[in-house]
């Protein structure tokens, strides 16, 4: 395994710059990585060597002329399979969109090929994002590097579990109600939800709408940081972007001073159904934190007991309208089309063969949830018990710089064990939540190991709108303790992955 | 509440799925279970509470009304499932004894 596949993105970007590695033979150690692990992981739905290297050689000739590059030209990434780009399938880990080219990139995709960074591949994801354990993928499961017989969170498991076999060195993820920040948590990496509006949702293939944002995801937090800027920032073609500047993120990723900080722990979210590792671990992050000068306080955020409810009906209502999109007929997937069938029992068959069992029970739960008579009693109930939720952070953010929790109630589990009950499935995602259905910033920092099953824990960090720089000097401030308790990185201690030789 | 298999054959009528008996067998009790665990969130806010629909209050965007490239029409009909004479190409749309 090349000696540089282990650097940060932020030394590699130096390194580059400098002419003491060329992004070229950064991108081919990354390439070799990932064909002599991925047949196990199987982090990528598709790679593209050829098309990476030639971006590489672009930087790597930008340097040579000395033209001035961002910070991070020339470090590659895989990018989730539901942001396009031109030149490659966007999938979305269904067969509705199998070998479908998008005639168009998305915003994020523009910024960071615009920035220099080269783009290995696709990640891949539960389909549509809809899952938490990338089992929901048409293409196979993603396998988690610390155990490979168990799952490396979802949707997002795909960019997750490329940091942590060091396939790439940085990724992008999409969090609709936990998808970036829970895949952090088990794979021992870093994931940030920016502010609702932070990033562009342009290119992306649609979830749900007003829960839906797109982020960055590392194995430090100033790598996280960098990527965070370079995406991030208002784009005239998402009308919910936000038209502000992007909070200093990086500014907060280096000084990680959290001395004077208000932290609230959420007292609804731990307790009862929480892996006694993941309580240990996060009281001892918040230990660590107090000990760095921050002032720790209880809060309390009682709507957030609902919050689980509210999102299963918000999501799948929004999920429904936005896959209707998906007829068969101007783009990906047509079944049955042999001249005697209507286009409406073409479009029936097409969405049975072509949706997997969780999309099916979600569009029909959103179908049942803003069906007349119904509205009031189910969708209705639960964007009334989102403004309870934003009230309830309202009131802690008046008392609180920021808020803290686990990111997921348990350590991950073995794949398999959850796939056909949905409900298990969803309490993943009980904490990451009700920042989706509030719109502020939250991330997930690696936080230890369970000493239960020596499986990662994660830290979730909550942040008012517009306030993302606060996530980051928590992190940050974590990271510079833990590893120095630890002697190094997290993920210094993760088994070796058998490398299939080439 | 109970959500019978014609129940879910209704939904999936609605949502334009086709669905086989199995799987309405397997699917009907699963979502059963997912909409008994969210119905609670009909008793936890009262009359007086207002509706959230998105996160962060939206405002409306407009640009100027002018005309601007659109993407090229091949790259477009490239992704198509079928086209022709530069159109997608669709099964009939009208019954037979229409």
């Amino acid at each position: 395994m090349s000696e540089l596949l282990h650097r940060t993105a932020a030394e590699l970007a130096a390194g580059i710059a400098a002419g003491e590695h060329s992004s070229e033979e950064v991108t081919r150690a990354h390439l070799d990585r990932i064909e002599a692990v991925d047949e196990v992981v199987h982090a990528f739905l598709h790679v593209d060597g050829e098309r990476a290297l030639e971006a590489a050689r672009a930087v790597d000739a930008k340097v040579a002329a000395g033209e001035p590059l961002g910070p991070l030209a020339g470090v590659p990434l895989g990018l989730k399979d539901v942001l396009t780009m031109r030149g490659a399938p966007t999938t979305c880990g269904s067969r509705m969109l199998r070998d479908w080219h998008p005639p168009y990139d998305a915003t994020v995709t523009r910024r960071l090929l615009e920035a220099g960074l080269v783009v290995l591949g696709k990640t891949n994801m539960d389909e549509f994002a809809m899952g938490s354990s990338t089992e929901n993928s048409a293409y196979g499961p993603t396998r988690n590097p610390w155990d490979t017989s168990r799952i490396p969170g979802g949707s997002g498991g795909g960019s997750a579990a490329a940091l942590a076999a060091f396939e790439a060195p940085l990724t992008i993820g999409t969090d609709t109600g936990g998808s970036i920040r829970q895949p952090a948590a088990v794979t021992g990496t870093v994931g940030v939800k920016p502010t609702y509006g932070g990033t562009s949702r342009y290119g992306l293939v649609a979830l749900a709408s007003s829960l839906d944002q797109p982020g960055p995801c590392a194995r430090t937090v100033l790598d996280a940081a960098l990527l965070h800027q370079v995406i991030a920032g208002h784009d005239p073609l998402d009308s919910t972007s936000i038209d502000a500047p992007v909070p200093d993120v990086v500014t907060a990723a280096r000084s990680g001073d959290v001395a004077g900080m208000r932290i609230g722990v959420v007292r609804e979210l731990g307790g009862e159904g929480y892996a006694p590792g993941v309580e240990q671990r996060f009281t001892e992050a918040v230990e660590l934190l107090s000990g760095l000068g921050a002032e720790v306080v209880e809060v309390s955020c009682p709507s957030f007991d609902a919050a689980l409810g509210a999102y299963y009906l918000i999501m799948p209502s929004e999920a429904s309208s936005n896959l209707a999109r998906f007829d068969a007929m101007r783009f990906g997937l047509r079944v049955g089309d042999d001249g005697t069938r209507s286009a409406e029992e073409v479009m029936n068959l097409t969405r049975e063969a072509g949706f997997g069992a969780e999309v099916k029970r979600r569009i029909i739960i959103g179908t049942y949830a803003l069906s007349s008579g119904y509205y009031d009693a189910y969708y209705g109930s639960a964007q009334k018990v989102r403004t309870l939720i934003k009230r309830d952070f309202d009131a802690a953010f008046e008392r609180c710089d920021v808020l803290v929790s686990p990111t997921t109630p348990s350590t991950p589990w073995p794949l398999g064990e959850r796939v056909d009950d949905p409900l298990a499935m969803y309490k993943a995602d009980l904490c990451t939540l009700p920042s989706n259905l509030a719109g502020n910033a939250a991330a997930s920092f690696p936080a230890g190991l369970a000493p239960e099953d020596g499986l990662p824990v994660g830290l979730q960090v909550m942040a008012p709108p517009m306030a993302d720089d606060r996530l980051y000097r928590v992190g940050a401030a974590l990271e510079r303790a833990l590893t120095e308790q630890w002697g190094g990185p997290l993920l210094n201690r993760i088994p070796q992955l058998q490398e299939v030789s080439a | 509440m109970a959500l019978t298999t014609d129940d879910v054959a209704r939904l999936a009528k609605l949502a334009r799925i086709e669905l086989s008996e199995a799987e309405l067998e397997h699917l009907a009790p699963q979502l059963d279970v997912i909409l008994e665990s969210v119905a609670s969130v009909q008793q936890v806010a009262g009359p007086d509470i207002e509706p959230t629909s998105h996160a962060l209050p939206l405002t409306n965007v407009f640009r100027e009304d002018e005309v601007r490239p659109s993407l090229p029409r091949e790259d477009v009909l490239a992704g198509a499932p079928a086209a022709e004479e530069e159109r997608f190409r669709v099964p009939r749309i009208l019954g037979e004894e229409a």
